[in-house]
């Protein structure tokens, strides 16, 4: 049986779209109409309705190769669900909706209900980190308000685990063998490939912006200094930035291009301490946060994290936070107080990461936007 | 003044005392930065391009721009000839000043003429032309391959991939932003 819909009628033939292929059907028999169920084998008509396929935007049209993709995100997660589950991981699932959303200052959430869709599950699994839960996983959709790109969606889904009495050295592992279950040696990226054979290469951020760049990063200096290097560098930047914008500004420029040209994927590790995040610092460099990035071909995969256990740092760092939303006119979002006396209850040493789903489907499939590896894309929901 | 919201093709900025179009843009957000549209401008009148990052709160200014309906006369070696058809002045621009369109346009089309300082300084095509293709391959019988796309020539001598069914004297709506073919529009 080849069952599918009549997409075109030609002398002598017809076009029946299947799930996974275009079938080109000689002597159709009459009744065939376009848009039509039929059976391409018995030459049966099965239903559907009669009309012309063109213009009709409500319509979202599933083609063989979008059928593909589906079923290669389909695949790419049940590997990963496999794989966490062979390393003796818990997978949780971690409430939508909370009154604590993310506080980072670039992250704006959306409002649902009673509280916000999550930016990302972090702060409830560190809770269980903290209630002793030693190695968790999550898979979930993540909401973050007003991006849409290549490589964002409004709505999107993360993978995000942890480690209990480990360090970031074993998230590093984990990353790259979950790439490589998924993806095998190379990613493809269009008709790219990029290799993502375990070991990574490695480069701190200072290393990457100086040699990139040719800016030097401290880490404590004041944001008109970083700003005035980066113009003696030959990069374009207004003044009057705040330190983390005039560092992206350079980032963007130099380094983010050359990340993107590599043939291999690369951790790029040791992050200043503005941009920490939750991250815990370097024991003896109070300017280093023990933070690394994946990228893979000019796709930003993951962020991980040795984790910040103090409750003290991570409640001054929320105040922080809270204070930089306000003065750059964001909304403000309430701490997560359950949280910081779950830190104060005490959370081992961890290491923790958030991977973009989405990306590593796009990494296995060589699709060059988002829209092309979600079931529907944004315009179409 | 616009903010990196209103950033699209075709809009008209000005940076540094020159007008500017905007040919490209994407949104890109590094790990804990602020969101940028890393954006791709045309000088209107050099026809250079450069590319910014421009950051999201950043704000550009206008180009005070005006435009004009008029029409699309002829291919003059490099040029591009339009006429205004209420006062039949002709004006005449550099045909790789407007990127890849002007191989879409086929005389007597109604454009949109650009100007600066009441200079012609770029050109918006309608967004659908209707062409009628002049070569083009069968479609293989046969062929269940997913992709089911063949190359195909229109009369103004620009490429277009098309589905199989299309053949030899089919008018197809074009879309001149993207070059894509968007759908059969003759008789059946």
């Amino acid at each position: 049986m080849q069952r599918g819909r009549v997409v075109a009628l030609l002398d002598g033939a017809a076009i029946v779209r299947t799930q996974r292929a275009m079938l080109t059907v000689a002597d159709p028999p009459a009744s065939w109409r376009i848009g039509m169920f039929v059976d391409a084998a018995s030459r049966e008509v099965i239903g559907g309705r009669e009309h012309w396929p063109t213009s009709n935007s409500e319509v979202t049209r599933l083609t063989p190769a979008r059928v593909a993709a589906l079923e290669a995100r389909a695949r790419a997660l049940a590997t990963v669900r496999g794989f966490f589950a062979e390393r003796g991981f818990l997978e949780v699932e971690t409430p939508l909706i909370v009154p604590s959303p993310g506080l980072e200052i670039h992250l704006d959430a959306v409002a649902a209900g009673d509280g916000y869709l999550i930016t990302s599950p972090e702060y409830a699994m560190k809770r269980l980190l903290a209630g002793g839960l030693e190695k968790i996983f999550q898979v979930c959709k993540c909401f973050r308000a007003n991006e849409h790109g290549p490589h964002h969606a409004s709505e999107f889904t993360m993978i995000e685990w942890y480690r209990a009495f480990s360090t970031i050295e074993a998230i590093a592992r984990d990353t790259e063998e979950l790439v490589h279950a998924v993806c095998g040696d190379q990613a493809r990226l269009g008709d790219r490939t990029v290799s993502v054979a375990p070991p990574w290469r490695r480069m701190t951020v200072r290393d990457a912006m100086l040699q990139w760049a040719g800016v030097r990063v401290a880490g404590d200096e004041p944001a008109a200094e970083l700003t005035a290097a980066i113009r003696a560098a030959g990069i374009e930047i207004a003044d009057g930035l705040a330190w983390d914008d005039a560092f992206f500004t350079a980032w963007l420029a130099r380094v983010d291009p050359a990340l993107a040209a590599l043939d291999h994927a690369i951790l790029i590790e040791d992050w200043p301490a503005p941009l920490a995040a939750l991250a815990r610092r370097k024991d003896g460099d109070p300017r280093t946060a023990l933070r690394f990035e994946a990228y893979v071909g000019g796709i930003e995969l993951a962020n991980a994290f040795d984790e910040l256990v103090d409750p003290d740092e991570q409640a001054e760092r929320f105040h922080e936070e809270q204070q930089a939303r306000r003065d750059r006119g964001r909304p403000v979002y309430p701490i997560d107080t359950k949280l910081i006396a779950a830190l104060h209850e005490g959370l081992p040493p961890s290491g923790g990461i958030a991977l973009g789903f989405d990306r590593l489907v796009m990494l296995a499939t060589g699709a060059t936007t988002i829209d092309h590896v979600q079931t529907f894309a944004n315009s179409e929901r | 003044m616009y903010d990196t919201s209103d950033i699209r093709k075709g809009l008209k900025v000005l940076m540094d005392g020159n007008p500017y179009n905007v040919i490209e843009f994407q949104f890109v957000k590094p790990g804990k930065g602020a969101a940028f549209t890393r954006t791709k401008f045309k000088n209107l009148l050099t026809g250079a391009v450069v590319e910014r990052n421009i950051r999201s709160g950043e704000k550009l200014e206008p180009a005070n721009v005006e435009t004009r309906d008029m029409q699309f006369l002829y291919k003059e070696g490099g040029d591009l000839v339009f006429m205004d058809q209420t006062n039949y002045e002709q004006v005449t621009i550099a045909a790789d000043l407007i990127g890849d369109a002007h191989d879409l346009m086929k005389d007597n089309l109604p454009c949109t003429v650009v100007f600066f300082n009441e200079r012609p300084v770029d050109v918006t095509l309608p967004t659908f032309v209707f062409l009628e293709v002049t070569a083009s391959e069968p479609g293989v019988r046969g062929d269940t391959s997913g992709n089911v796309q063949k190359p195909a020539t229109v009369e103004t001598g620009a490429e277009v991939s098309v589905p199989l069914f299309i053949r030899v004297g089919d008018t197809i709506k074009i879309d001149t932003r993207t070059h894509e073919y968007v759908e059969r529009v003759n008789k059946t």
